[in-house]
């Protein structure tokens, strides 16, 4: 398997679109630091201890944080490195050439997906340190113990989230003989859990429980926990509720009930552990659903036949 | 018995690829599977490495079970897939390397063998050019190169002379023939291309519709020793008679204008000189009877 993991890390780290890949989300990260440390030049009390965190969840007139730009745009990266992995091996007819080899066929497409995951994690853990330096050339001070660790857990959320996208790339590259076919059945899957689904869990809402001009507290949070509901089913959503708790340490949840407390209790922020706390649920849900998408591509890669045409 | 197959069936969404399939190819040999499309040729091969599960019979190749022990198998068979593929941003060399590396050859030992294999193959000056820019020819030879490097006892070749010129196909097949006299190695190479594996093939079985219809040597499928055609010209109707009569001739049929087509008995040939020296009349073809493996073919194909 360490073979096929480092001719396809080479591949992955060679190849063309990686590159242009992450000149773009380079340039985001570019962008979030600049926007971050304005922020802290404008009002530096406002932002506490946490300043590195900013970094990361800053957003203004338009520009999107760093997070939700990755949330968006980090899953097209996941999926390019994927869609293609087992569809071109076919048409190349290369699969028979490498099967014909002592190796069990499962090492094949694990190496496949560890080789995308390492090459997902060099890219996210590049970028953060990038941040991280350009951070402390503007800000003239080392970030702290704990908001270094909460980077490295977001590093390690962010690659489940994007083995996750890349699970889902190979799935339809084994479920489909056409790169372009599970090309565009990637980009649908993309496009569906980042804006439609947003669309239809509004929708879904008002329907179930409407609000109506005579709207009650019960009712409203009816409304907002269904719409909640019907998000979670999106890794897109996932991602985002269980790294804000990471990033930003006085966050205490999505929910109304949260939303309503919050200005009755101080904000001060929570520990660690507490922080991990809050996002506990999404992240289990993350990586479930990042295992699950993987073993149905495993699975149907295995009983596939190796036919050459 | 290098390779061994009992009954072999294989079915593919309601059609039988493989229909109880009987295959024996002894140590040495160059056995060649001929068949033409879709008869099985492939499947069977598929088998034979473990690529694809057989619905029921066994199979044993080098003394293993490719259903139960594929990496066994793998490791002492080389395989030229019919449509072989390469990575194309890469160099033969490096295909090659990855291939050593997939077999766990040590790396001295796996240079030594990469050099050897470009060299038979005659890729050595290209070596280090990325595969995209071979033509098709040379993409056949770096599949015959990726068998060589594995130094396999069996070597299957699935169509190892398709899409190449005459001249270049030639080339290939010496290149076979050259392996198994110097290497030992044994070869099953399929075709459908009878008259290029007739050059080197040592025993051959013609599939179809996933069943051997026919095997053994060539000389013995071909049935020499089976008689002789004639062709007579400028016969007269005493010529026809007297033919028609002497009980050596099989048949004579009357092709027009005096000219008669004779099949005649084995050794019978001086009798039928005689006879046209004294009726007058000129032999202008005179050949033994064989069945060629056209013949063969078209037999079981015209059904």
């Amino acid at each position: 398997m360490a073979t096929i993991f480092w001719k396809e890390l080479a591949d992955h780290l060679g190849s063309r679109r990686f590159f242009i890949l992450s000149l773009i989300i380079l340039v985001v990260a570019g962008t979030s630091v600049y926007l971050g440390i304005r922020a802290f030049a404008e009002s530096p009390q406002t932002v506490g201890e946490h300043t590195y965190l900013l970094l990361f969840t800053q957003s203004q007139g338009g520009l999107p944080s760093f997070l939700s730009f990755l949330a968006f745009f980090g899953p097209l990266l996941a999926v390019l490195l994927g869609f293609d992995a087992v569809n071109s091996e076919f048409t190349r007819g290369t699969v028979s050439r490498i099967l014909s080899q002592p190796i069990y066929r499962d090492a094949w497409i694990n190496g496949k997906f560890l080789a995308g995951l390492t090459t997902l994690s060099v890219v996210v853990m590049s970028i953060v340190l990038l941040m991280f330096g350009l951070g402390l050339f503007a800000l003239g001070f080392p970030p702290t113990g704990e908001e270094f660790l909460r980077l490295l857990l977001f590093v390690w959320v962010a690659t489940v989230y994007l083995g996750f996208w890349l699970a889902l790339g190979m799935l339809f590259s084994v479920l489909f003989r056409h790169t372009a076919t599970s090309a565009l059945a990637s980009v649908a899957t993309w496009l569906f859990f980042t804006l439609f689904l947003y669309m239809i869990a509004g929708v879904v809402a008002d329907q179930v429980a409407p609000i109506r001009a005579d709207a009650t507290a019960a009712n409203l949070l009816r409304n907002q926990d269904i719409q909640d509901f019907v998000l979670r089913f999106s890794p897109v959503a996932l991602f985002e509720e269980a790294t804000l708790p990471i990033l930003i340490p006085t966050y205490r949840g999505l929910s109304l009930l949260a939303l309503l407390t919050r200005t009755d209790v101080p904000t001060s922020p929570l520990s660690l552990g507490q922080s991990l706390l809050v996002g506990w649920p999404q992240l289990v849900g993350l990586v479930a659903l990042t295992s699950v998408c993987f073993a149905v591509a495993y699975l149907v890669f295995m009983r596939r036949e190796i036919r050459a045409s | 018995m290098i390779v061994e197959t009992k009954g072999l069936r294989k079915r593919y969404n309601h059609v039988w690829a493989l229909d109880g399939l009987d295959l024996f190819v002894q140590e040495g040999e160059i056995f060649g599977l001929l068949g033409p499309n879709g008869s099985g040729k492939t499947t069977t091969i598929l088998v034979l490495l473990g690529l694809t599960e057989p619905t029921a019979g066994t199979a044993r190749v080098c003394g293993y079970d490719p259903v139960r022990e594929p990496l066994a198998v793998k490791r002492v068979v080389g395989y030229l897939p019919e449509k072989v593929g390469f990575y194309e941003e890469l160099s033969a060399w490096e295909n090659l390397r990855l291939l050593t590396r997939l077999n766990g050859i040590p790396e001295p030992e796996a240079r030594k063998r990469i050099e050897e294999a470009l060299e038979q193959v005659g890729l050595r000056e290209v070596a280090h050019r990325p595969v995209s820019t071979y033509s098709h020819g040379m993409r056949r030879r770096l599949g015959i190169a990726d068998v060589l490097v594995k130094k396999p006892r069996l070597a299957i070749l699935d169509e190892p002379t398709s899409g190449i010129d005459p001249e270049g196909a030639m080339e290939t097949l010496d290149l076979i023939k050259r392996l198994r006299d110097e290497g030992g190695m044994t070869v099953i190479l399929s075709s459908h291309l009878l008259y290029q594996v007739q050059r080197i093939c040592d025993r051959v079985g013609v599939l179809h519709r996933g069943k051997m219809v026919a095997e053994g040597r060539i000389s013995e499928l071909i049935g020499q020793g089976q008689g002789y055609w004639a062709l007579v010209e400028g016969a007269t109707a005493a010529l026809r008679a007297r033919l028609d009569s002497e009980e050596w001739t099989l048949s004579v049929e009357d092709l027009g204008e005096g000219r008669l087509r004779v099949t005649l008995e084995e050794g019978a040939q001086p009798k039928l000189f005689r006879v046209v020296a004294e009726e007058g009349g000129v032999i202008t073809e005179l050949r033994p009877k064989v069945r060629t493996l056209e013949d063969i073919y078209l037999q079981y194909f015209q059904e």
